[in-house]
């Protein structure tokens, strides 16, 4: 399935979530992120290159590790992508929705 | 198939990505102390809050032992009486003295490897989410624990009533453990 909320469509699963994070745009993530009323400040822009950094390197992630990341805590991560955090970040950054339990 | 979404400035349309969600909040009872019943209560109250949805931990009984200071990240798997450890297992070999610990430090192990954290790590972690931990006061007063012997994460001790106010609200579930 496509997806089109910039001016350009791209290849998502039926959940949102962009299939290649490579394609990934900032406008692409600034876009998802006013559908959850999300205003991206600086450090949400920390964090998404945090989480795309990781997902460059492999690494499966979890709310534990961004709370260690030393970019945010777990606290803040909350108040920022309120309404499932890791979820909403993931799919605001480009990269897979995370299969983590913790 | 193209999906094309509104682009809405404000999200007047949250709904394009948001399901509402059934369940909105969730009252999980821990009234075990054993090490993988502790985990699979932290485990469900974390994981609701991760999907955005409310979460209320009860603790009571030996469900207490995993709220105190002293105790927390010293909790045990059970060995005898637990078919399901190590089937085959002779209950005299599975009860000798050290096996327990020595079986439960095996089961941590493993959790470390999976990036499971310890029980306090666990319970900050649902505290800086936004879930509240309780203890029960009937159990508290049975074991004679007090507000400073448990962890300050624990929000207070409270009666059976005060636990169902808790489950107050529509879309809330109540899971026993």
């Amino acid at each position: 399935m496509e997806t089109a909320i910039t001016n350009q469509a791209l290849a998502t699963n039926t959940e949102g979530y962009l299939l290649d994070y490579t394609q990934w745009t900032p406008d692409w993530g600034i876009e998802v992120a006013r559908m959850y009323v999300i205003e991206l400040t600086d450090k949400h822009w920390e964090i998404l290159e945090w989480l795309r950094q990781k997902q460059a390197e492999g690494v499966a992630l979890s709310i534990r590790k961004v709370g260690n990341s030393g970019i945010t805590d777990i606290k803040q991560f909350y108040r920022l992508f309120p309404g499932g955090p890791l979820k909403i970040s993931s799919k605001i950054a480009g990269i897979p929705k995370p299969v983590s339990c913790i | 198939m193209i999906d094309v979404l509104e682009n809405t400035t404000t999200a007047s349309k949250p709904a394009l990505v948001m399901k509402e969600k059934k369940v909105k909040k969730v009252l999980i009872i821990c009234s075990k102390g054993k090490l993988e019943d502790v985990y699979a209560a932290l485990v469900m109250a974390n994981g609701a809050l991760m999907e955005g949805i409310e979460a209320k931990m009860f603790f009571t009984f030996f469900g207490l032992e995993a709220i105190t200071k002293k105790n927390a990240d010293h909790l045990h798997t059970a060995t005898v009486g637990n078919p399901a450890f190590m089937p085959g297992m002779p209950t005299v070999v599975a009860g000798l003295p050290g096996f327990e610990a020595f079986a439960s430090y095996m089961m941590k192990k493993e959790m470390d490897k999976l990036d499971i954290p310890h029980v306090t790590e666990f319970i900050e972690m649902i505290d800086a989410a936004g879930g509240e931990i309780y203890a029960c006061k009937l159990a508290a007063d049975m074991f004679h624990l007090k507000k400073e012997d448990f962890l300050p994460e624990v929000k207070d001790i409270i009666t059976v009533g005060d636990m169902y106010a808790l489950a107050d609200g529509e879309g809330t579930q109540i899971v026993f453990v």
